[in-house]
């Protein structure tokens, strides 16, 4: 298990940032991906795999409307 | 007939004459007073008071609408006011989005103080020829149109009784008019509302600039809370402003090499990182679209979903490549390089008094992507642009008439209304032909279009008392705060945002605050407490906007690259920082951002307690409808049926194998309610405000606006 923004979330192995975002249907560009308080850039996401009980912040920049 | 006839046919009514005067770091130091019953003109000097306390933009509008009426006016009353004003950043052209005007007066929708933001150059005009805001009061006996001449220091009421009514056309004819020459176009902007600001409660105010590259009016919208009903109760046609030809220092700041320094900054941030980012040169702010209905947050049908398949056709994707003009330079005032004012070139109208016409439609923006198309359950771009279009032009606001109409169709699908009712109309979900036709009969002032165009708080009314319909079932599903119709965004998952729209001055309108992704998406703001947090501070940052002239999107909808390394990411502290830099580089004051919350928090809390003054203002008119705030339906349930059913196992331990969906709505809207009674709490207790929603005296006082007749007001609910 792995926790999203505070939510859990199921784990496997191999699964990716760009997957994991993918997952959550988590579209909007200006998003920040922070795994044990360390950020992972962004043309990083690929290649960047999850551990079990990883903590995961998927933080959306947008105060909008 | 022809502009010379036309022209000739205006009678003089009143004119005033006035020195040019200077700016000086930002304000001209006086606002003009036009009285239309009595025909009269003053100059008013604005104090240091006001300049202190108000600010400028909003903060002057409400001040002027505060000392201008009594407790008990009406917003039809002659005493109630229309009043425009830039602010004093409002002007610049180094920093983007600084053309910002903002029109105040008391709505007719929620009978209390209205601001409402539009581009446009009418306010930087306004200042350029001498005025920090123009107050108007009275009613014109006939069609009247003032006309501001900032080239000369004239201001003329003349009654017009022949130029056509509808914007599209009226702002053509006025800038053919009062332009000398094509050059002199882009010297003269046009208020106008339309036929439908007349018959209806929603009217809005169009304000004109004129595009030089595509050599056309364009116009940009005070759309909320009936502004534009206002304009035309009081016979006014249109204001019309001629200015001195635009240059970077006329604003006459302080210190203009800072405000080139950080324009500099800015434009090459967004030049670099705006492909990547929102593509707001590109799009403007219709990329929301596919956002929101990603994240299940677009209203769908009368707000009962958040997404549906077919939203595919209203996204930025079809809109650019069928129909936006894109050249490059869409900006509403000089020197806004994110550009979001798009423009569809020519449409061909298929329906109405202008069918088959050819038409320049300025739009569409997200929230008329949803209030003309997905809240209606109408996907369809055609639809959605024709009805942008005749909204704009016959003066309606498309966020209202949009919201509306989806609660007359939710009415109608459930019986509360029927076919002799709408006048033959079927209003079903869907169904764009019948609520276009609504649309044309509000302008007409004909059928059901006349009720609809009351709001949805007249037509609850209505189909109760006349039709007996169930309150509680239109309490639920008419969306709507304190008079005034939602914005496009559903809010059943984000609490802090239900507050972000009921704990409003003005009623459910974004520009307040916008939280929904840090609570819902990013679970950022968990407690009570941080949700509170979260709607003290992006309120009175928000509201600043109002106050100085700026406009909110070059705030968040582009960032710098290493934003995501500060401390608070989502208040994009380098922006922030750029407009403390502005402000002091235009009025030579030395505020930090701490004082820059402040002086909105004045502002906020005058407002606050305008509303109490006006008989509104307490924890009573904070409430929202329940399918803002959850599934009001087993259908709304059921589309959703696995969050909802792990929320009451999570949250309330509760076996829902063993309850019929009618129990879990039930259940859960308990709950539900129950959370938006703490937030109401939290947030009033961080506001400074008593447990039933009244800024205290000691929150006037640290404030400094424990004037007399505002303490007075307090006192008498305390
Ligand atoms: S960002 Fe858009 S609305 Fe704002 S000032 Fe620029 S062009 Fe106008």
């Amino acid at each position: 298990m792995i926790k999203v923004n505070g939510r859990d979330y199921p784990w496997r192995a191999e699964l990716s940032v760009k997957q994991l975002l993918a997952e959550m249907n988590f579209t909007f560009p200006l998003i920040i991906v922070v795994i044990n308080g360390k950020t992972v850039p962004k043309d990083e996401f690929t290649c960047t795999v999850i551990e079990n009980g990883d903590d995961i912040q998927a933080i959306h920049l947008i105060c909008g409307g | 007939m022809n502009l010379e006839e036309i022209k000739n046919s205006h009678k003089l009514l009143g004119t005033f004459n006035y020195q040019l005067g200077q700016i000086d770091k930002g304000y001209t130091n006086r606002t003009l007073y036009v009285n239309l019953s009595a025909k009269t003109f003053a100059e008013k000097p604005v104090t240091e008071l006001m300049k202190q306390k108000f600010i400028g933009g909003r903060g002057f509008g409400l001040k002027l609408l505060w000392d201008g009426i009594n407790d008990n006016t009406k917003w039809n009353d002659p005493e109630n006011e229309l009043i425009i004003a830039p602010g004093p950043i409002g002007g610049i052209t180094q920093y983007p989005g600084a053309g910002k005007s903002y029109v105040v007066g008391l709505s007719p929708l929620t009978q209390s103080a209205m601001d409402s933001n539009v581009g446009g150059y009418f306010g930087p005009f306004l200042k350029f020829s001498g005025w920090d805001a123009l107050e108007i009061q009275g009613k014109a006996e006939r069609d009247v149109i003032l006309f501001i001449d900032g080239t000369k220091g004239t201001v003329t009421l003349e009654e017009a009784p022949l130029e056509e009514l509808n914007s599209h056309i009226l702002i053509e004819q006025l800038t053919e008019m009062y332009a000398e020459s094509e050059e002199d176009k882009v010297n003269v902007s046009v208020v106008t509302a339309g036929e439908a600001a007349q018959h209806t409660l929603i009217g809005l105010l169009n304000f004109s600039f004129y595009d030089t590259r595509r050599k056309a009016v364009r116009i940009k919208q005070a759309g909320r809370g009936g502004l534009g009903t206002v304009f035309r109760d009081k016979n006014i046609k249109a204001l019309v402003i001629k200015s001195i030809k635009i240059r970077g220092d006329l604003n006459n700041p302080h210190d203009l090499s800072t405000l080139k320094k950080v324009g500099k900054k800015m434009h090459k941030e967004i030049l670099s990182l705006d492909d990547s980012q929102c593509q707001m040169r590109k799009a403007g702010t219709t990329h929301i679209v596919k956002i929101m209905n990603d994240y299940d947050l677009l209203p769908v049908c009368n707000y009962k979903f958040g997404s549906d398949p077919n939203a595919n056709n209203i996204t930025h994707t079809v809109l650019i490549s069928k129909y936006f003009n894109l050249n490059g330079h869409d900006e509403c005032w000089y020197g806004c390089t994110l550009s979001c004012a798009k423009v569809i070139n020519s449409f061909k109208l298929k329906t109405g008094p202008y069918k088959n016409k050819d038409v320049i439609v300025d739009g569409p923006e997200y929230e008329t992507l949803s209030a003309a198309g997905s809240v209606l359950g109408v996907f369809d771009p055609e639809f959605v642009i024709e009805t942008n279009f005749y909204c704009d032009t016959y003066g309606v606001d498309t966020i209202s008439f949009g919201t509306l109409t989806a609660f007359v169709m939710e009415c109608y699908e459930n019986g509360v209304i029927n076919q002799d009712i709408t006048g033959g109309l079927k209003l079903n979900f869907g169904n764009a032909e019948a609520a276009l036709e609504l649309l044309h009969q509000m302008a007409k002032g004909e059928g059901f279009g006349v009720i609809a165009g009351l709001g949805i708080r007249r037509m609850k009314k209505l189909f109760i008392e006349k039709y007996g319909a169930n309150p509680d079932f239109l309490q639920d599903i008419g969306m709507e705060v304190k008079g005034l119709e939602f914005s496009e965004y559903v809010t059943k998952e984000s609490l802090a945002q239900q507050g972000g729209y009921g704990l409003t001055n003005k009623g459910p309108q974004h520009d307040e605050a916008w939280v929904i992704f840090m609570d819902m998406v990013n679970n950022q703001i968990p407690t009570f407490e941080d949700k509170a947090e979260a709607l003290f501070y992006y309120p009175m940052f928000r509201t600043w906007f109002s106050l100085v002239g700026l406009c909110k999107l070059p705030w968040n909808d582009i960032v710098p690259a290493d934003n995501h390394t500060t401390a608070e990411p989502a208040k994009v502290p380098e922006h922030v920082q750029n407009y403390v830099e502005i402000y002091n580089g235009v009025t030579g004051s030395d505020i930090d951002n701490n004082e820059l919350i402040r002086q909105s928090e004045v502002v906020y809390n005058f407002h606050r307690v305008f509303n109490l003054r006006m008989g509104y203002g307490t924890r009573e008119f904070d409430q929202v409808p329940y399918r803002a705030v959850g599934p009001v339906t087993a259908e709304e349930y059921e589309s959703r049926q696995d969050r909802y059913d792990r929320q009451l196992k999570e949250i309330l331990d509760l076996n829902t194998a063993e309850k019929t969906t009618e129990e879990k709505v039930r259940i859960l809207r308990n709950y539900r309610e129950e959370q938006y009674q703490k937030l109401c709490d939290a947030v009033y207790l961080r506001r400074g405000w008593n447990s039933n929603g009244i800024p205290t005296l000691e929150t006037l006082q640290r404030l400094g606006i424990d004037f007399p007749e505002v303490a007075e007001v307090v006192k008498k609910y305390s």
